[in-house]
């Protein structure tokens, strides 16, 4: 399976999912210039956490209008998985591929911690290897993680089962704990929490693996969901 | 030369974290009577005198970059320049 990790200015998880990918679960990966205007030949997108374009305007805003993203929004389409950590989650907010938007945390400060997350929905092609309610320990790092959407929005998240992670306590004042939500097709994971940095038990965790192995054992199996 | 200036705010049903935080520091310096801080943002866009359909390429904009429309509102004023 061949991944392409979106290189930003100023993202800085980018090596760390590289390295989930390349040592992790053993595929292909190849570092993507924001600037490239084509994906062709990836079966999968990653865009990782940071502070692109050093979080001016608003987290994610200016890097939602960068070359690379109409090619994102088409490989999102064509159903190929994409996924959005951190500041990924929030630049997919941005371009409308997630519902929602990540704004400053509630206590206003930023909050670098390992934290405690519950699989709320195992029947997808990024959490297939969890079991059910499995509680997982992931990091998170972020000043501005804090999930707010409107009560509709919040009514469809929940009656499609897009809301795959919650905090199992508040952790930055998201609506219902909300740590991590898809697409109404699944194939779009927007997440605030790390797994890319929860890969080895030496660095703390490596609940986040299994993630990374969901979306292999996808690609090679198929998944029903 | 046309100059727009646009204010960006925070919906009122979203909590204004930043404000919060101004807030207490207006009352660290002595101000107990600042009730409320709400945070927005201030822009000045300068286009040709040329620029046909200018409140329409304003809106664009503001919905597409400036204003995050899940959490903000905007609103504008446009004045000439020499």
């Amino acid at each position: 399976m061949k991944f392409a990790v979106i290189v930003f200015p100023g993202s800085n998880c980018d090596m760390d999912l590289y390295y989930a990918i390349r040592d992790g679960i053993e595929q292909e990966a190849d570092l993507v210039s924001y600037k490239e205007e084509s994906l062709d030949g990836y079966d999968g997108i990653l865009i990782p956490g940071g502070f692109s374009y050093g979080d001016y305007l608003r987290s994610g805003a200016i890097a939602s209008h960068a070359p690379i993203i109409k090619e994102v929004i088409r490989l999102a389409n064509e159903g190929k998985p994409v996924l959005g950590i951190c500041n990924g989650f929030q630049i997919l907010t941005e371009i409308g591929l997630l519902p929602g938007t990540l704004t400053n945390n509630r206590q206003n400060r930023f909050i670098c911690k390992q934290v405690e997350l519950v699989v709320e929905n195992n029947k997808t092609i990024f959490t297939n290897k969890y079991n059910l309610n499995e509680k997982i320990m992931v990091p998170i790092a972020h000043g501005e993680g804090r999930y707010y959407c409107d009560e509709e929005t919040l009514w469809e998240l929940n009656e499609n089962n897009q809301v795959v992670f919650r905090y199992s306590q508040d952790v930055n004042g998201s609506v219902e704990e909300i740590a991590g939500i898809t697409n109404k097709q699944k194939n779009v994971l927007g997440m605030m929490p790390h797994p890319e940095r929860a890969i080895e038990s030496i660095l703390g965790s490596d609940d986040g693996l299994k993630l990374f192995k969901s979306m292999l054992e996808t690609q090679k199996n198929g998944v029903q969901i | 030369m046309i100059l727009v200036k646009i204010y960006v705010t925070l919906k009122d049903s979203v909590v204004d974290v930043q404000g919060e935080a101004i807030k207490d520091a207006t009352h660290t310096m002595g101000y107990p009577g600042v009730s409320e801080v709400r945070m927005g943002k201030y822009f000045e866009l300068k286009f040709d005198d040329s620029t046909e359909s200018l409140e329409k390429d304003v809106d664009e904009i503001c919905d597409g970059l400036l204003a995050n429309p899940n959490i903000e509102s905007y609103r504008y004023e446009i004045a000439e320049e020499a």
